[in-house]
C-alpha cells in the first residue's frame, strides 16, 4: 500500500457535510495541513443544492437555516465568503382548518389570525419557552461533561447551570424544571386553545424524531429548536441569499482559503489503525493517505463500525454503537412546478415561509401512530418552502420548486419502500392539494426521497438526519453513546465531529466547533 | 441485551408447577451413576444443576484426589463452542493471553474483562482445530460473547447440555485410563489435548484439572456420557478410583491455588456494588495480560490503571498459625487496620498447615506485607472464641506435584 500513498497531511476530515468543512476550516486556519474527503462529486452533504429536473434544482434536505452558529460565521467570516443571512427572519404559516395563522419575526413574535386572549397567552408561553431554552443553550457549545473526569471547568459549567436556574427566580425555575421533560401536546394543551398554534409546536417539536406529540420527553426537541438562533434572535429562521447551497458554498471557501483542500468522489474506505492509533485512511479506490489526526464528520456509528472497524474496538463499545437509535421518519418531496402554488388564505409575502400543515397536536399524534408499527401516515404532516423564491436560479422564469419534509416515514417500513413510496406519495400530494388546490396539476417533476433512499443518497444510516434520535437517552455525555461522548473515540487521533455527536443535527457547525476546540486543545497537551 | 433465562412466574399450586415444568434443577448426564453412589444425600445446585458436595465422606473424597483417583463431574460448567475462519482472531481478542500462539490440541487458562478493565470471568480455552475452540467457565456470557462476534467470521453456541464433562484426577488417574484402552494418553502434556474412538463416537481428554495433581478432564457428547463413566469406573476398580463431590475438589483447589469466580473474586457482571469488580493485577491475574498483543477487550483501561497506579488490592496467599481455617476472616494489619478478606481457606491435610486466600487492599500485601493478623470466630457450643492468628504472605501455589507434569505419568 506504501507505493499509492499520496501525500501526507496534518489533519484528514472524512465528509463533506457541513461539519467536515467547518472542521477543516477552523483547523486549517490554526495551520494544519488539511484534506477533505467527500464520497460523492459535490461537498455539502444534505445542505447542498440538487438537481431536480432540467433547469431545476432544490435544497437537498435541508431548506431551511434556523442554527448556523454565529460564532462560526464571525471566526471564518462567512460573509466574505458569499453568506447573506438576508434581514428578517422569515415567517412560518400554520395551515390548519380555516384561515392560516401567520408567524412573524422569531418564532412568533408577533402573530397574524390569534384573537386577542390566545395571542396573549401565546406571548407569554413563548416567553416560557425561550427562557427555559436558554438555560439549556450554554450546555449545546461545549463539549459534553465527561462523568468520570469531570474537570474543575466542567464542574463549573455545570454550577454555572444551575446558577442561571437559579437566577430565573423561583417560579420560573419551578416551571422549567416541571416542563423540561414534559410533552409538547400537554404543554400546549395547559397554555393554549387554538389547534394551529399547537399543531405547529407539535410538528416542530417532533420534526426529526421517533416520537408523536404526546410521547414523554417530546418537549426537548422544541428547546432544542428554541436553542438554535439566526443574526441573535433566537427561533428565529431564514433561508440566505442564493439559497441554502449558499451556506455550503462559504464555508468551502473559507475552507480552501484558510488552506485546505477538499477532494470530492474520495469515499473513504478504511480508517488506518497501527498500535491503537489512526494513522490514515484508504480510498475505496485503494489510495492511501497518511495523517495522524482523523477527524470524522461522518455518522458515528459508520465511522466505528465500518471504518474502523468493531475488530478493532472494544466489546462494550460494539454493542452501545449498534444500539443507537436510529431510524430516520422523515421523508424530502421535491416539486418542480410550471408556476407557483397557491395556498389557500396564504398571500405572496407568507408564500416566501415555511408553510406547516399539522392541523392540531391530535392531528400530529395521529400522523404518529401508524409510524410506530412499521406504516406511514395516511395524513402525513409537513414543512414546506418553495426554495426558488429565495434563489431564482433554482428554477426557469415563472416556474417554481416546492420542497416539503414529511413525516411521518418510517425507515423499517413493513411493506417496503418498493410498493410503499408511491402510496405515500399520494398521501402527501393529497395533502398538499387539500391546501394548495390544484398544485398537482402544475406538476412537472415529483422527487419523494425515503429514509432508505435517503440513507443510500446521502450515507445517513437508517435515513437519519440527526444521525441519531435526537432524545434525552442518546444526548449530552450519552452522544453518541455514553463513554465517547467527548468528540475523541478510544482510537487515538481519531475524533467524532458530524450531527451524531453533541449536541446534535441541524445546519449548526456545532459538532464541529466543539471537536475542533477539542482537538486543538488535546494536542497541545 | 441480557441472556432471556427468564424463570416464568405462575400463579398455579406448586405441585401444578412441578408437574407442568419438572424439577427446578437439571440432572447432569451423568445423574444415575452419581445418585447410585449418593450416601450423603449432600446435593447442591450449580449453575442449576443437582450436583454433588460429597457422595459418602468428604474427607475420605478428598484423600482419593491426592492417593487413588477421583471422578468428578463436570458437566454443569459453562461451555461454549467457537468456530469459524476467525475464531482464532475473536478469541484473540476476546481474552487476556495470546491465543495466536496457542497451538490446536493445546489449552489455556485465561480470562476476559469487558471495556472497564474489569474481569468478567475466568476459564479454560480449548483449541479443538485450527477454527474450532471450546471456553469454559464458570458464568454464562452468550450475550457478550455474540456482540464480540460482530466483524468476525465466527459462530459461537453454547454447548453445556450437549457435552458432558468428567474430571479424573489423582496420582493413579492415568494408570486408569490405561487400564480402559486410552494408554496412549502416556505422551501428552500439561494443557495437551488428545481425541479417542468411544461407542462409536469420539472423547476428548485433556490433561488439565482443578486439583494441582496429575490430572485429566474427559469430554463426549451427552449420550455417551453414561457409557464413558461405565468403561471408567470399570477400568478404575483396582485403581483404588472413587467418585466425588464438589467439597473435596474444593479442598484441593486451594492447595492448588486456583480462583473460583464469584468466590475468590466478584465478576463484573454479578457485582452489585461497583467497588467489588476488579481488574486482573487485583486478583493475581496480571501474568495473563499479554501487553505485546496490539488489541484485546479492555486493553486501554488496564494499560491506563498500570500507568497511574489504579489498582486497589491485591490476591495473595496466607499461611496462619494454628488449625482452624479462617474462612471470610478479616486480615488486619497489627492487629488493628483491617487490611482484606480471606476468600478461601483450609486446614491443608497434605501440607499439614492453614493456607488461606485473601484479598488485600494495597499497600497491604503489596508494599506493606509484615504484622499481617486475621481474626478467626470459632464457634464452641455457642460460644464464639476470637481467634486473632498471625498471617505471612506464602507464594501460590501452596502445594506443588512434581507428578502433575511428569510425562509421561507415573504408572501404578
Amino acid at each position: 500500500m506504501r507505493s499509492s500513498d499520496t501525500g501526507n497531511w496534518d489533519v484528514i476530515v472524512v465528509g463533506g457535510g457541513h461539519n467536515g468543512l467547518a472542521a477543516a476550516a477552523l483547523l486549517a486556519k490554526s495551520g494544519r495541513r488539511v484534506c477533505v474527503l467527500e464520497a460523492d462529486d459535490e461537498v455539502g452533504g444534505g445542505a447542498r443544492a440538487r438537481q431536480l429536473a432540467p433547469k431545476f434544482r432544490t435544497s437537498s434536505l435541508a431548506h431551511v437555516l434556523n442554527r448556523l452558529d454565529a460564532e462560526l460565521i464571525r471566526t471564518l467570516d462567512l460573509e466574505s465568503h458569499g453568506l447573506e443571512l438576508g434581514g428578517a427572519p422569515m415567517p412560518t404559516v400554520a395551515l390548519g382548518k380555516g384561515d392560516p395563522l401567520i408567524l412573524h419575526g422569531a418564532y412568533g413574535k408577533t402573530v397574524t389570525g390569534l384573537g386577542e386572549a390566545e395571542g396573549r397567552a401565546w406571548t407569554e408561553l413563548r416567553r416560557r419557552l425561550m427562557l427555559q431554552a436558554g438555560v439549556l443553550k450554554p450546555f449545546l457549545a461545549r463539549r459534553p461533561p465527561q462523568l468520570d473526569t469531570l474537570t474543575l471547568g466542567e464542574k463549573g459549567v455545570l454550577g454555572g447551570a444551575a446558577l442561571s436556574l437559579k437566577r430565573l427566580g423561583k417560579d420560573e425555575m419551578r416551571a422549567f424544571l416541571r416542563m423540561v421533560l414534559m410533552n409538547v401536546a400537554d404543554v400546549a394543551d395547559e397554555c393554549l386553545d387554538d389547534d394551529r398554534l399547537k399543531g405547529l409546536l407539535a410538528f416542530d417539536a417532533t420534526l426529526g424524531s421517533h416520537l408523536g406529540p404526546r410521547s414523554p420527553t417530546s418537549l426537548l426537541g422544541l428547546y432544542y429548536r428554541l436553542a438554535g438562533e439566526i443574526e441573535a434572535k433566537p427561533g428565529a429562521q431564514t433561508v440566505p441569499k442564493g439559497g441554502m447551497g449558499a451556506v455550503v458554498a462559504s464555508l468551502a471557501s473559507a475552507a480552501e482559503r484558510a488552506g485546505a483542500t477538499l477532494r470530492t468522489k474520495a469515499g473513504v474506505g478504511r480508517i488506518l489503525v497501527e498500535a491503537g492509533r489512526a494513522v490514515g485512511v484508504v480510498l475505496e479506490g485503494g489510495e492511501t493517505l497518511r495523517a495522524l489526526t482523523i477527524v470524522s464528520a461522518m455518522n458515528p456509528r459508520t465511522t466505528m463500525l465500518d471504518l474502523v472497524g468493531a475488530r478493532a474496538l472494544d466489546i462494550g463499545l460494539v454493542r452501545k454503537l449498534t444500539h443507537i437509535r436510529m431510524k430516520g421518519d422523515v421523508a424530502k418531496l421535491d416539486l418542480a412546478l410550471d408556476r407557483p402554488p397557491t395556498f389557500t388564505g396564504v398571500d405572496e409575502d407568507a408564500l416566501s415561509g415555511r408553510l406547516v400543515i399539522a392541523r392540531s397536536s391530535d392531528d400530529v399524534e395521529r400522523a404518529f401512530n401508524p409510524a410506530k408499527y412499521g406504516e406511514f401516515s395516511r395524513e402525513p404532516v409537513m414543512e414546506i418552502v418553495l426554495p426558488s423564491l429565495h434563489d431564482p436560479s433554482l428554477a426557469p422564469d415563472g416556474a417554481c420548486v416546492l420542497s416539503a419534509v414529511v413525516q411521518y416515514a418510517p425507515y423499517d417500513l413493513k411493506e417496503g419502500w418498493e410498493t410503499g413510496k408511491p402510496k405515500f406519495l399520494e398521501a402527501v400530494l393529497g395533502r398538499l392539494e387539500a391546501h394548495a388546490p390544484g398544485l398537482r396539476e402544475s406538476i412537472l417533476r415529483s422527487e419523494l426521497l425515503t429514509p432508505a433512499d435517503i440513507e443510500a443518497r446521502y450515507r445517513m444510516p437508517g435515513g437519519h438526519w440527526h444521525h441519531g434520535e435526537l432524545q434525552a437517552d442518546q444526548m449530552l455525555f450519552s452522544r453518541p453513546v455514553s463513554g465517547m461522548s467527548g468528540y475523541d473515540t478510544p482510537i487515538d487521533g481519531l475524533y467524532l465531529a458530524g450531527a451524531g455527536s453533541h449536541p446534535g443535527g441541524g445546519i449548526s457547525g456545532r459538532p464541529a466547533m466543539n471537536a475542533v476546540r477539542h482537538i486543538l486543545a488535546a494536542e497541545k497537551r | 441485551m441480557m441472556a432471556r433465562n427468564t424463570v416464568e412466574t405462575n400463579t398455579a399450586p406448586v405441585s401444578d408447577v412441578f408437574g407442568k415444568s419438572g424439577p427446578l434443577r437439571l440432572e447432569t448426564p451423568f445423574h444415575p451413576r452419581i445418585a447410585a453412589l449418593m450416601h450423603t444425600h449432600a446435593w447442591y445446585d450449580w449453575s442449576g444443576y443437582l450436583s454433588a458436595h460429597s457422595l459418602w465422606d468428604e474427607e475420605l473424597e478428598y484423600f482419593a484426589i491426592r492417593s487413588q483417583a477421583a471422578l468428578f463431574d463436570l458437566s454443569p460448567m459453562v461451555k461454549y463452542r467457537i468456530e469459524g475462519p476467525d475464531a482464532e482472531a475473536f478469541c484473540d481478542r476476546l481474552t487476556l493471553r495470546d491465543v495466536t500462539r496457542l497451538k490446536p490440541l493445546r489449552v489455556q487458562y485465561t480470562a476476559w474483562c469487558d471495556d472497564a478493565g474489569e474481569v468478567i470471568d475466568d476459564g479454560t480455552l480449548f483449541r479443538l482445530s485450527e477454527t474450532r475452540f471450546r471456553l469454559c467457565c464458570q458464568e454464562r456470557h452468550l450475550p457478550w460473547l455474540l456482540d464480540g462476534a460482530i466483524g468476525f467470521d465466527v459462530a459461537i453456541e453454547e454447548e453445556t447440555e450437549a457435552i458432558a464433562g468428567l474430571a479424573l484426577q489423582g496420582p493413579t488417574s492415568f494408570a486408569v485410563l490405561q487400564a480402559a484402552g486410552f494408554g496412549e494418553i502416556g505422551s501428552l502434556k500439561p494443557f495437551g489435548i488428545a481425541e479417542f474412538a468411544h461407542e462409536g463416537g469420539r472423547v476428548t481428554i485433556s490433561r488439565t484439572g482443578f486439583t494441582g495433581d496429575l490430572g485429566y478432564e474427559l469430554f463426549v457428547d451427552a449420550g455417551d456420557a453414561l457409557s464413558l463413566w461405565d468403561r471408567l469406573w470399570e477400568a478404575g476398580r483396582l485403581h483404588g478410583l472413587n467418585a466425588i463431590g464438589f467439597g473435596a475438589l474444593d479442598r484441593a483447589r486451594i492447595e492448588a491455588g486456583f480462583l473460583i469466580a464469584n468466590v475468590d473474586f466478584v465478576t463484573v457482571d454479578a457485582a452489585l456494588r461497583a467497588d467489588r469488580a476488579r481488574m486482573p493485577d487485583e486478583i493475581g491475574l496480571g501474568w495473563l495480560v499479554d501487553m505485546k498483543k496490539e488489541r484485546f477487550n479492555g486493553r486501554r483501561a488496564i494499560e491506563a490503571a498500570r500507568a497511574k497506579g489504579a489498582n486497589r488490592h491485591v490476591l495473595v496467599g496466607l499461611e496462619i498459625e494454628g488449625n482452624v481455617p479462617a474462612e471470610h476472616a478479616i486480615v488486619y494489619h497489627r492487629k488493628k487496620r483491617e487490611a482484606g478478606i480471606v476468600t478461601a481457606a483450609i486446614w491443608s491435610p497434605m501440607l499439614k498447615r492453614n493456607i488461606a486466600i485473601a484479598s488485600l487492599q494495597r499497600p497491604y500485601g503489596d508494599t506493606v506485607t509484615d504484622d499481617l493478623w486475621v481474626e478467626i470466630y470459632a464457634l464452641h457450643e455457642l460460644r464464639y472464641v476470637k481467634l486473632m492468628k498471625r498471617a505471612r504472605i506464602v507464594e501460590r501455589p501452596f502445594l506443588k506435584l512434581d507428578r502433575r507434569r511428569a510425562t509421561p505419568p507415573g504408572g501404578f
